[in-house]
């Protein structure tokens, strides 16, 4: 199966195109596929972002909903209960901030 | 060529040879959607399905674009897939055939080829299939039910071939070929198991394997990903020859990529594609036997086009008539005739040519039709110039 495929696969993928070696139609698998499962976590989404969001903690209840509504599983929870955008993949899509039943989120903006 | 194999001679219209051919292939997955003139096939298949003879799934989708989207998915986890549609039905899988063909999933299709609305027409010509020759599957047109049969199990052959893996469109002219019955050679499956590829040929959707598959092609890889099937549909040149020469080999039928006639000594030559070719090469003998150096070219594999082998077959002609059964308002003439046009885009040298539109919405072309197309062929050689570009034959006024 491999060798179908192609004995080619650098340990890279199509993902963080912009600081590897680009590679040629010959060296990458075909059909559009990607072999290494996962490999998205290596694209870092968080260059889109024009708005972060700002957890107050005063307010957060850590009900997790912030968490369970991350399209990108960008909200994660931190050893002490409280939520925290890694934002490296989060692209400030803002419906964190939209799910919080007690409006602890606030996006702020990039731009100073 | 004398092969002896057992052939059973059976009755069959060209959708049932279709069917045929697909049990014979004994395919594991069949997704289809009901649509004139093609439904026979899937209804046969349904049949065999439900009797047990051949051990498929069959889904019954709710649309074409399902039915497309089914034996993909179904292609991509290793199945041997078929579906057939036609006319509205193939503009609803529009989308998905450039996915088909860039996800390498040698899915086998089979259209009887039928106008499109509006208006409203069930009936045969070339314009399904010829607004879908750039979405990068291989085509194949077919003249006759034995043809068509034939053509349907080359397919499955080239189409896995590992050094294609393409999708493979195979043309029936809608009631002409679909409806009509003739005789079929039949072989024993036996055979047929041994000219086609094992199965299951991969499977790229096992959980042991956990591939993603349909990635986004960001614009760093989009044209290196698409690159690969232009590839893959220009290395499945010489594999459409050798599975067409190992079929004439096995069974005793083989056709080329084209098919031609009286083009030795030929000054002027018409082409056409599907049915109609039979009737034009009748037309056409009657003027050869009246002394009319004309010949007649049949494409039977559209994509990839046949450039260079229609390049040597037809230089040094003084004109050529391609009949196009479609139609690309605007543009000059209609599709067969931009591809041919384009072949001799670079000689100093090359043959004049003229376009015949005809037999839209399942108009007839007769012999009558034939003998104006070679008459005013004949007429720009003698003149040396082609007064009007692109006729349309038969058009009442």
């Amino acid at each position: 199966m491999l060798e179908l495929l192609g004995e080619h696969i650098e340990k890279q993928g199509c993902g963080k195109v912009a600081e590897k070696k680009l590679l040629g139609w010959r060296e990458i698998p075909i059909g559009a596929m990607n072999d290494r499962p996962g490999s998205s976590a290596e694209y870092h989404i968080g260059a889109w972002r024009t708005f972060r969001p700002v957890v107050d903690h005063e307010k957060c209840t850590r009900c997790g909903l912030c968490w369970i509504y991350c399209p990108d599983a960008a909200m994660q929870p931190r050893e002490d209960g409280y939520y925290e955008p890694n934002l490296d993949y989060c692209k400030g899509c803002g419906i964190c901030a939209n799910s919080c039943p007690v409006g602890a989120i606030e996006m702020v903006s990039e731009v100073r | 060529m004398a092969v002896q194999v057992q052939q059973k001679r059976t009755a069959l219209t060209g959708n049932y040879a279709v069917a045929e051919a697909v049990k014979l292939a004994d395919v594991d997955v069949i997704a289809a959607y009901p649509i004139t003139p093609q439904t026979t096939i899937v209804e046969k298949l349904a049949e065999y399905v439900a009797d047990g003879i051949i051990d498929a799934e069959y889904i019954p989708v709710e649309s074409e674009h399902s039915a497309i989207s089914a034996c993909l998915g179904a292609s991509l986890a290793g199945a041997r897939t078929f579906t057939a549609t036609a006319s509205q039905g193939l503009a609803l899988m529009h989308e998905i055939l450039f996915i088909t063909s860039v996800l390498r999933a040698p899915v086998v299709m089979a259209i009887a080829n039928r106008s499109l609305s509006a208006p409203l027409s069930i009936w045969n010509d070339h314009s399904d299939s010829m607004a879908e020759r750039d979405t990068g599957w291989i085509q194949i047109w077919a003249a006759n039910a034995q043809e068509v049969f034939d053509s349907v199990l080359q397919a499955y052959r080239i189409a896995e071939d590992r050094d294609v893996l393409l999708p493979v469109m195979v043309n029936l002219d809608g009631y002409i070929l679909s409806h009509t019955v003739e005789p079929v050679l039949v072989p024993e499956k036996k055979l047929v198991e041994e000219y086609l590829p094992p199965k299951p040929l991969w499977n790229r959707l096992s959980v042991k394997t956990a591939y993603t598959l349909g990635v986004v092609g960001p614009p760093e890889y989009y044209f290196e990903m698409k690159y690969q099937a232009i590839d893959a549909i220009e290395r499945s040149r010489s594999k459409i020859k050798e599975a067409d020469e190992v079929y004439g080999e096995m069974f005793g039928r083989s056709y080329g990529v084209m098919e031609h006639h009286f083009m030795d000594d030929a000054e002027v030559a018409l082409i056409a594609m599907g049915s109609v070719a039979e009737t034009a090469y009748t037309a056409i003998k009657r003027w050869r036997e009246r002394g009319a150096k004309v010949g007649f070219v049949r494409i039977r594999v559209f994509r990839p086009f046949p450039a260079e082998e229609l390049r040597d077959l037809l230089k040094g002609l003084k004109v050529i008539g391609i009949l196009d059964r479609a139609t690309s308002p605007g543009s000059l003439g209609g599709p067969a005739f931009a591809e041919v046009s384009t072949i001799f885009v670079n000689e100093r040298q090359r043959p004049l040519m003229k376009n015949y539109i005809a037999g839209l919405g399942g108009r007839d072309v007769p012999f009558s039709g034939f003998d104006y197309m070679v008459q005013r062929l004949l007429e720009a050689a003698e003149k040396e110039e082609v007064d009007e570009l692109c006729e349309y034959v038969g058009l009442r006024e």
